[in-house]
């Protein structure tokens, strides 16, 4: 008898979850970061509707602090698959006072990107945004649901949130509310590298080791771009790293690695000891850091 | 995280219960031993314990990923974790045991293929262990393993192993349940968890991970019915793909080939399976649970909600629904006449609650016809009325095409799970 792999069953869940927010809602979005994460959802968007055009457009938050390989890889995939870019930009929103930019050594736009999201999701009027969260990165991403509601603030209620059983989901909701659907919930680190290798999926160079001039802050490597402001006694040295996630360059840590192809990485995955967001500074503002951000309406 | 190298497919198994039973324990130590607890995350909860002045490090803290659920002390939600060995992925929906919390040990039932049911060696069968499962059993989980912990405590005793099995096995005589199996382990020292138990020589099965990495479960899924319910058509409108028109779907039962002869529901139409194309393109067939899209010889009309089947061996279509309801509303109980939304495979439509036959007793199974007021937690037989008609199997035979939810028209909260009788 055939056996459905691991990876097979959950492509298949995935795309199962990304044809019910085609079928069960009428103006979705698919947020895209830059990250693994996000490139493995543009990917299964593109089998799950394979020959006809991924029917969402990808939604970027631009923070104005991207590693430029990012936005250059961005670009690239766009183009690839002849999908539609819509940017909410964090620069936009603070000139136009929305938000205040974060003053101090710490500062970083990462929180500023709610109010960006929630702009751009208002304006494009999505009733359902997709997002490439899983639920064993982080704690309060593990109570997450596939099928997401947020009241008209955008706000998420953990305690409150409608069960999932079987395949069935439902998307109902009132006016001026709108749903987060998160179709790789079940996925784990590796398994996106399983699958990113088996797929043969070109990735962005930051995940593979490179020179690069870093400092060290609180036990994390952190990549030296004019964002940062330095302490005096912080300093720049030159160090062979990647990055596990990528996210703004204010709060993305690069790890010290030697994983140059993507078997090295899943080795180096498979043997780690430190979870992939550990080197991420805005998970450690606080033990519910994630949690309280979600709430209000962050990815 | 180990890579998977065999692979085994993906497991998703169940547990249920309060902190004294061991759960978190043996929970922690299969994610411990399995190399899935990373250093800052070990690190991160020895720190909590520590400030919280408790003894030890409380693994527990590592599930509870709310703040309300931390300072509580308590799981209020199904928390889903997951662990890899080079057999097998595994996914552990763990939920609170409480009676309280009998609708998140049914969300986490609902997709399990393993209930794992821990029993306290030195209280035998206790209520909890009975709701645990009765749900399993009403949720048709295909695989028990009861796991008869503390072992320790009590010398390791096979004496005491056999008194426990032998009164889970008459009760277990009333329910549903095909496949049980019995290991005696200690959580806390790891006897017979991952690694074989020195103090335990008169036991000869396995541990309870290599059960859980062997245990055979591409059966799970009905592979004899076929059910494809149609969820997306796929329309390209481009010149290279003129005519292209796929039904997409995911299978929920039986195996479709190409050159089968198909027919359509709910209008009948007859064609054959022309191509289907899986995730790599091309392939001859597709199983449960792959997600696929089907192209039919004939042009046909056929939306989202239609199912596709073979011509003899076709679902009941009706609107006449006997179901198992387990309510879940805090607010509101089950409201006899009352109207709600249904979603049942892919299919949405209304319904009324046309007859509410029995409560069911959660810890005794006995039938109630006398207090017929369903609230939160409750199970009730109940015959309900659709607007149209649905293509309905008994639960039994699959747990996909015999399950619906309800929603509340006025909150759009999902309100009732039901299993088709």
């Amino acid at each position: 008898m055939r056996i459905v792999n691991h990876l097979s069953e959950l492509e298949s869940e995935s795309i199962y979850i990304m044809r019910e927010v085609a079928a069960q809602f009428d103006n979705s979005v698919l947020m895209f970061s830059g990250g693994k994460d996000s490139i493995l959802m543009v990917y299964l968007a593109y089998k799950a509707f394979f020959p006809a055009k991924i029917p969402f457009p990808l939604l970027h938050i631009d923070t104005g602090h991207n590693f430029p390989e990012t936005l250059q890889y961005r670009d690239k995939l766009v183009e690839q698959f002849g999908a539609k870019l819509v940017i909410g930009s964090v620069q936009e929103a603070i000139d136009q006072g929305l938000v205040a930019e974060e003053k101090g050594f710490n500062a970083s736009r990462n929180g500023l990107q709610t109010t960006a999201l929630l702009e751009a999701i208002e304006n494009g009027n999505y009733d359902a945004a997709l997002g490439g969260a899983r639920r064993d990165e982080e704690k309060a991403r593990a109570k997450e649901r596939f099928f997401s509601h947020r009241d008209e603030f955008g706000q998420w209620d953990p305690k409150n949130q409608r069960p999932e059983l079987w395949n069935l989901f439902n998307s109902r909701k009132n006016m001026g509310e709108h749903f987060r659907v998160f179709p790789i919930s079940n996925w784990t680190e590796l398994d996106v590298w399983q699958y990113l290798a088996q797929e043969e999926v070109p990735l962005p160079s930051l995940y593979f080791a490179h020179e690069r001039e870093v400092f060290e802050r609180d036990g994390t490597l952190l990549a030296d771009c004019e964002y940062i402001n330095k302490r005096p006694e912080e300093e720049v040295f030159k160090e062979v790293v990647r990055c596990r996630t990528i996210g703004d360059m204010t709060c993305t840590g690069v790890w010290r690695s030697d994983a140059t192809t993507v078997e090295e990485i899943i080795k180096e995955v498979s043997t780690t000891r430190m979870t992939e967001r550990g080197g991420r500074t805005d998970d450690r503002r606080s033990e519910s850091s994630m949690e309280d951000r979600k709430k209000l309406g962050y990815f | 995280m180990k890579e998977i190298q065999n692979d085994n497919g993906l497991l998703r198994f169940t547990t249920a219960g309060s902190v004294d039973d061991g759960k978190s324990t043996l929970i922690g130590r299969l994610l411990y031993d399995s190399k899935s607890i990373y250093q800052d995350q070990y690190e991160a909860i020895e720190k909590v314990s520590e400030r919280r002045g408790e003894e030890g490090v409380n693994l527990a803290l590592l599930t509870d990923g709310l703040k309300a659920e931390r300072e509580q002390g308590i799981t209020i939600d199904v928390a889903y974790r997951y662990f890899s060995t080079p057999k097998r992925k595994f996914i552990i929906a763990d939920t609170p045991g409480h009676i309280q919390y009998t609708r998140n040990m049914v969300t986490g039932a609902s997709t399990a293929n393993v209930a794992l049911i821990l029993i306290d060696v030195r209280n035998g069968v206790i209520e909890q262990t009975k709701r645990h499962a009765i749900i399993s059993s009403l949720l048709q989980i295909p695989h028990l393993v009861v796991c008869i912990n503390k072992m320790d405590l009590v010398n390791y005793s096979q004496e005491q192993y056999d008194k426990i099995k032998t009164e889970f096995e008459q009760f277990a005589s009333k329910l549903d349940v095909v496949d049980v199996s019995f290991i005696p382990i200690s959580a806390l020292n790891g006897d017979n968890v991952v690694s074989r138990s020195m103090n335990m020589s008169w036991y000869e099965g396995s541990t309870l991970l290599y059960y859980l990495e062997n245990v055979h479960i591409a059966s799970d899924h009905n592979l004899i019915d076929n059910r494809f319910p149609v969820q997306y058509i796929i329309r390209p409108y481009n010149d290279e793909y003129h005519d292209y028109r796929g039904y997409a779907g995911r299978v929920a039962g039986g195996t479709f080939s190409v050159g089968d002869e198909v027919v359509a529901l709910p209008s009948g139409f007859h064609s054959k399976i022309k191509s289907i194309q899986g995730s790599k393109g091309n392939q001859t067939d597709a199983i449960p649970p792959e997600s696929v899209t089907i192209l039919l010889e004939d042009d046909i009309d056929i939306g989202r909600g239609d199912m596709i089947v073979r011509p003899n061996n076709q679902p009941e279509v009706t609107q006449d629904i006997d179901v198992m309801i387990c309510w879940f509303d805090n607010n509101k109980s089950l409201l006899l006449s009352g109207k709600y939304v249904i979603r049942h495979s892919t299919q949405e439509a209304r319904c009324i609650i046309k007859e509410i036959k029995y409560k069911l007793d959660i810890e005794t199974l006995s039938r109630d016809q006398n207090n017929l007021v369903i609230k939160v937690n409750d199970i009730a037989r109940v015959m309900l009325r659709s607007t149209k008609p649905l293509f309905i199997d008994a639960y039994k035979q699959n747990r996909i095409t015999g399950s619906i939810i309800l929603i509340d028209e006025a909150t759009n909260n999902t309100v009732g799970v039901g299993m088709v009788i």
